[in-house]
């Protein structure tokens, strides 16, 4: 639905210059949450205002519902926009105009006429939850109120992508929840593909199919979580189940077990004390519910050295489960 | 001849000439607001527009003209501001004749102060506009306006509430110039005030003038403020009137 390929974008100001993206690639298959995680300054808000061409890249393409963006003229561009829709961290809603109003702007560039709009615009604020606000203006509103407006805004000209920039860093986590959760919805029912980008990786705990991993401008990893899960050396996978750093245990050998579907409920520890006599310490384990699916990574420390341990390791392997030995 | 309060025609005479002033200085500052705004609100628009990385910042595809228009403009806005009034009005007198045929009258004295308040308001709209978050363009544009549906559905309602505020500080100068005009060119409340209330040293009549400005200046700027405040929708008197019971309600209950 979204591929992003090969996109560079460099800042320049004031003799300073930021390679914000290089040479970037993504791919988002139609109905899914993909996230893309990265830290302040890595260039997730550049690559989300590449996709829509907020930000034009220096070069390498976009290309959105079969649409190549970055090769049309400003006329055809702004027709498919209409196609993505767009929320921000800051909700950026016309203060003199009410909730209604904000929903129904985007009809209005469209061109639909005020009966229809306004039957949209309250159709799709009955979806978010705010039918009640339509006539608020957005300064009566709560944070989370205001980016309902946001998410229905976006929504109103039934677009096929939804882009999200931090759409919910600046809410408290219950609201966070319930924007998540308002989102997965929609994702759902009206089948719209979904890119967001966030920090926070209960964010793409939550509610993602796909994440990606951004450092410095460049993708590291991406994939769908469920396959990251179970990939050797995945960072994306130890953020999502951190268990800190490895502790130095002279004479014993620590080893991450990542489990994930049918793994998950057996009985590990127990299986390896009765059938290697090991006394198996645990050191730390993480523990998540991703897609509906039980998925989590546990440290254990396992006593010997690694070529000693080697008959239980790959006993584990065997079982399906991702053994790393992090520490001998 | 000096006038005589005394005399049963003073009074009278007094409130015709008033009125007449008055209502020549309405229609000189109306007019040239009138004129303002159509001239000055696109001037304001274009100033900010064509700045480095403005909506038209590169007019029919050309960086470079965008740059030129916006020195030339930003140029003429700081010559128009910084001539003072009583140059300008004179310097005008012959551009003046070409357009209205006279540069006497009330409206002659139009064009002198539609010039002078034109690049005055500019940047009033300039300034309001400049103040518009850059995340309300964006928003639009993820929607796919255009720029003229940028400018007339997000630009200019978002920045109404300061524009209402700077047209109002506005009207008060151009008050303050058509007086001055008025004893230049004759007609409106200035020209009251010198003939009647300097030549022929009446306090009366020059008060008179003083408390009809006054007052036409305290309702057009109260009218202002209310309109201002009527588009801002920044106060959320709901909330406060809401919180205010709860908390004395934890108060009682020591919750
Ligand atoms: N318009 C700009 N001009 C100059 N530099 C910019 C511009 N926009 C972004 N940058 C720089 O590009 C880099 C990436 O910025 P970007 O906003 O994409 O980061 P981010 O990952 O979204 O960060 P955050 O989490 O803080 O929002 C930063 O170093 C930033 O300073
Ligand atoms: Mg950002």
């Amino acid at each position: 639905m979204i591929s992003v390929q090969h996109v560079s974008k460099t800042f320049r100001a004031g003799g300073t210059v930021t390679a914000a993206l290089q040479d970037v690639s993504l791919e988002v298959a139609e109905g899914e949450i993909f996230g893309v995680i990265g830290q302040s300054g890595a260039g997730k808000s550049t690559l989300i205002r590449a996709v829509n061409l907020l930000e034009r890249p220096d070069s390498g393409t976009v290309t959105v519902d079969g649409d190549e963006l970055t090769a049309l003229s400003p006329a055809d561009l702004r027709r498919a926009r209409r196609k993505i829709g767009m929320v921000f961290q800051h909700f950026n809603l016309l203060q003199g105009r009410t909730v209604r109003g904000n929903v129904e702007l985007g009809l209005e560039i469209i061109g639909v006429d005020g009966d229809a709009r306004r039957r949209r615009a309250l159709e799709i604020l009955d979806l978010v939850g705010l039918a009640d606000k339509a006539g608020a203006y957005p300064a009566e509103l709560s944070g989370g109120q205001k980016q309902r407006v946001g998410i229905a805004r976006a929504l109103a000209g039934s677009p096929k992508v939804l882009l999200s920039d931090e759409a919910t860093s600046a809410l408290d986590p219950e609201t966070t929840r319930s924007i998540l959760d308002l989102v997965k919805t929609i994702n759902t029912d009206l089948g719209l593909t979904v890119l967001l980008i966030t920090h926070e990786m209960d964010v793409v705990k939550r509610i993602c199919d796909s994440a990606a991993l951004i450092e410095g401008g460049r993708i590291v990893e991406q994939g769908r979580i469920v396959s990251l899960i179970s990939t050797a050396g995945s960072r994306l996978a130890h953020e999502l189940f951190p268990l800190g750093a490895v502790p130095a245990l002279p004479g014993d050998t620590v080893i991450d077990i990542t489990f994930s579907g049918g793994s998950a409920d057996r009985p590990v520890i127990a299986q390896l004390a009765r059938t290697y006599g090991l006394d198996v310490s645990i050191l730390g384990a993480a523990i998540e519910t991703i897609g509906g699916n039980q998925a989590g990574r546990t440290r254990l420390a396992l006593p010997g050295s690694a070529a000693g341990n080697a008959a239980p390791i790959s006993d584990l392997r065997n079982q399906g489960m991702l053994v790393e030995i992090v520490g001998e | 001849m000096l006038l005589d309060p005394s005399l049963p025609q003073f009074w009278s005479d007094l409130f015709q000439v008033l009125l007449i002033g008055t209502g020549q200085t309405l229609y000189m500052v109306g007019v040239s607001l009138l004129i303002t705004v159509i001239v000055g609100l696109p001037l304001g628009i274009v100033l900010v527009g064509t700045e480095p990385g403005g909506l038209f910042e590169s007019p029919f595809g050309s960086r470079r003209l965008g740059r030129v228009v916006n020195r030339v403009l930003d140029f003429i806005v700081n010559l128009g501001r910084s001539v003072p009034f009583i140059i300008l009005m004179v310097a005008l007198i012959p551009f003046t004749r070409l357009v209205v045929g006279t540069f006497i009258g009330p409206t002659a004295a139009i064009v002198p102060l539609a010039v002078v308040a034109i690049p005055f308001f500019a940047r009033m709209v300039e300034i309001a506009i400049k103040e518009v978050d850059t995340g309300l363009i964006e928003a639009a544009e993820s929607l796919g306006a255009t720029r003229w549906q940028i400018v007339s559905k997000v630009l200019v309602p978002e920045a109404l509430s300061p524009m209402i505020l700077g047209l109002s500080t506005t009207v008060t100068s151009i008050i303050n110039f058509s007086a001055m005009v008025g004893t230049v060119a004759g007609g409106g409340l200035g020209d009251v005030a010198v003939r009647y209330g300097y030549q022929r040293y009446s306090t009366i009549h020059m008060v008179a003038v003083i408390f009809v400005i006054f007052v036409i200046v305290m309702v057009l700027q109260g009218l202002a403020t209310m309109l201002a405040k009527r588009f801002a929708h920044r106060s959320r008197p709901n909330r406060a009137e809401k919180t205010v019971p709860a908390l004395r309600a934890s108060a009682v209950t020591g919750a």
